[in-house]
């Protein structure tokens, strides 16, 4: 057993104190991250990469950490969810329809319960998927030629502007802004500046993790002040944290459908956590036999979006660790954190350092572990985390985003990019212009750009060597599709609407 | 009427033009591939292009912008962080994060006291925090002052 070995050997790096320590901070902070609102995984995490880095961790100790950051945001989303009504995180979102009833009827302690047991099932399994399935995928990804991996660029772009948006136009124009920032700086093959106009600081190209922070941290700060952020209040009351096993064993199969489907959505590039809880959620609310009881309080409403979105957060790491594709916002963000620490992803990634793999894998199943423990017995702590008033917050997430970029770059310009990354952000906001694709085209178009002319290199400038063979063409029509399809189901794939909070929080 | 998608457009439109004029002044050398350095930047620049036409010509409805006092308020948050974006070098960590932490405090939750505890308590908590127990390389107090 190939795989046992290498878990062993991941273990083996793993269950040092020091990791171990590591993966206890990040849980804990991750799962803090979750929970507060406006706070989700993927600003999270882009908050945190300038700050490891700036502290000179090396490359597992990081991964370590900021994987379980990941997770534990993931883990952490519902506690808003269902206490405030407010998700934590995006993906969080479906948790509110039948957690926050729950906690308004008196179960606050059963739903935390539940949901958390139904994170961790839908994790673990997911991680466990990550295990067996992705040195399976590696290896097709071996027959991965430059055309091949221009079109699944193509395809990355192409549903994540589909799914996750609600315009193609926009969703496009978004992917395209990305792709021409990433264009400023000095061409790779004939190292000719581009687009820098003679400012030296631009030879570089625009840092990602710069525009990371900005579009995603920056951006909450004006968007705070413009909606002009409540101080969230918890309106429900929450006794006693007891563990209800017959009702918490009753949620079985909604975990297991819920993690099923959450990692096959995780895995699809695009799709990523929110599509992932939303389809658990939805197929158990049209599988059950009462249907009126969801989202006035089904734990079965609880359990299955919440492993869903947990199943997919795992799942999205396949495509990123064996093709160097991220699938949502979150796992694009962890690809910038590997890039950072000089880590290309991708199928050789298996087999030349195998260590930081399944050290990886090691560590998330480890975090896991102890989010269970975080979250269920312990979850009371995280609670009186979420009283701590915006006003105090907001400016302190404002001023780490700071130090994170001048930590990592010492200079006054890339701080300067960054506000200006958080201006655009809020006006996409605005605009209903997704930003994520904006993300993804700072981060892979030189690689796509580069995968492109490689392609034409091999076939001496025909074009029609980009659909030369079945795994090409296959993945352009994939792309179409996915970008395509969305606009005929937008109806179908219609939200629910969030339970109303009727007096529970004090506006 | 005008939408803020329209004038979106129209701006991403003259950008996307200028991007093409900018792209087709980058040298390329005697070795270039079949392909060279413009082509991928035309692409992106017809990407652009289409979406904005579209955009211009099917706008979404329109959103509520901030006005009047909102707008000062934001104008407020913005000048704040690129000042602090220059300040934090010359000025050190300290005063610039005080200052800046405690009107975006104040922003939020316009009393004053707990504004100015809240910048003080996260200028000198966040240093303590980055430089004593993360070990980060930053500059306290002005430089003049530390000799």
């Amino acid at each position: 057993m190939d795989t046992l070995a290498n878990l062993a050997m991941g273990f083996g790096i793993a269950l040092t104190p020091y990791t171990l320590m590591l993966a206890v901070i990040g849980c804990f902070v991750g799962t803090i991250i979750g929970a507060l609102p406006g706070l989700g995984p993927s600003n999270g995490v882009a908050l945190l990469i300038p700050i490891s880095f700036s502290m000179g961790l090396t490359a597992i100790p990081a991964l370590v950490l900021l994987t379980s950051v990941y997770y534990g945001a993931m883990y952490g989303g519902r506690i808003s969810s269902i206490l405030l009504n407010i998700p934590g995180d995006e993906p969080a979102m479906m948790t509110t329809l039948d957690g926050y009833p729950m906690a308004k009827q008196g179960f606050a302690s059963d739903a935390l319960v539940i949901s958390g047991f139904a994170s961790f099932v839908g994790a673990f399994l997911a991680t466990v998927g990550l295990m067996f399935l992705s040195p399976m995928l590696a290896q097709v990804a071996f027959k991965f030629g430059p055309a091949e991996y221009f079109a699944l660029y193509m395809l990355a772009f192409c549903t994540l502007g589909g799914i996750g948006s609600n315009n193609q136009a926009k969703a496009a124009l978004a992917a395209a802004i990305g792709l021409g920032i990433s264009m400023i700086g000095l061409d790779k093959t004939t190292g000719m500046p581009r687009f820098t106009f003679g400012e030296m600081h631009l030879m570089d190209g625009v840092d990602f993790l710069v525009a990371i922070v900005g579009l995603f941290a920056v951006a909450e700060v004006f968007h705070f002040i413009e909606t002009h952020g409540k101080d969230s209040a918890i309106g429900v009351k929450l006794g006693k944290i007891t563990v209800n096993w017959a009702k918490l064993w009753s949620t079985r199969y909604a975990m297991l459908r819920g993690s099923g489907i959450g990692f096959v959505a995780g895995i699809l590039p695009g799709a990523g956590a929110s599509l992932g809880s939303f389809l658990a959620y939805m197929t158990e609310k049209s599988s059950a036999k009462d249907k009126s009881t969801f989202g006035k309080g089904n734990p079965n409403g609880v359990a299955a979006p919440e492993a869903g979105n947990n199943a997919a957060a795992g799942g999205a790491l396949i495509p990123m660790l064996t093709l160097g594709v991220p699938g949502s916002g979150t796992t694009a963000v962890l690809l910038a954190l590997l890039l950072t620490l000089n880590i290309t992803p991708g199928p050789l990634l298996f087999t030349e350092r195998p260590e930081v793999v399944w050290s990886l894998i090691a560590s998330l199943l480890i975090a896991n572990i102890m989010l269970l423990v975080m979250n269920v017995p312990l979850v009371k702590v995280f609670v009186k985390i979420l009283s701590v008033p915006s006003w105090v917050l907001l400016p302190g997430v404002t001023m780490i985003a700071f130090v994170g970029i001048y930590s990592l770059t010492g200079s006054s310009f890339d701080m300067m990019l960054m506000v200006a990354f958080g201006v655009m952000g809020w006006l996409f906001r605005k605009l209903d212009i997704p930003t994520v694709p904006v993300i993804l085209g700072i981060l892979l178009g030189n690689a796509m750009e580069d995968n492109m002319r490689r392609a034409m290199v091999l076939s001496n400038g025909d074009w029609t060597y980009l659909f030369s063979s079945p795994i090409a063409i296959g993945l352009w029509i994939a792309a179409v599709v996915g970008f395509v399809a969305p606009m005929f189901l937008r109806g179908v794939l219609k939200k629910p609407p969030q339970p109303s909070t009727d007096g529970g929080t004090t506006d | 009427m005008i939408r803020a998608d329209r004038i979106f457009g129209v701006v991403m439109v003259i950008l996307a033009l200028g991007y093409i004029l900018s792209a087709m002044s980058i040298q390329t050398s005697f070795l270039s591939d079949p392909v060279g350095p413009r082509v991928f930047p035309y692409m992106v620049a017809g990407v652009v292009l289409i979406c904005s036409l579209v955009m211009i010509l099917r706008p979404d409805p329109e959103v509520d912008w901030p006005v009047g006092g909102m707008l000062l308020q934001m104008a407020l948050a913005l000048a704040v962080l690129f000042g602090y974006a220059m300040l934090i070098r010359p000025l050190g960590f300290v005063i610039p994060t005080v200052i800046a932490a405690g009107i975006l405090s104040w922003q939020i939750n316009p009393r004053p006291v707990p504004a100015a505890l809240a910048g003080l308590g996260l200028g000198i908590g966040l240093f303590v925090l980055f430089k004593f127990i993360l070990g980060l390389g930053l500059q306290g107090l002005p430089r003049a002052l530390m000799g």
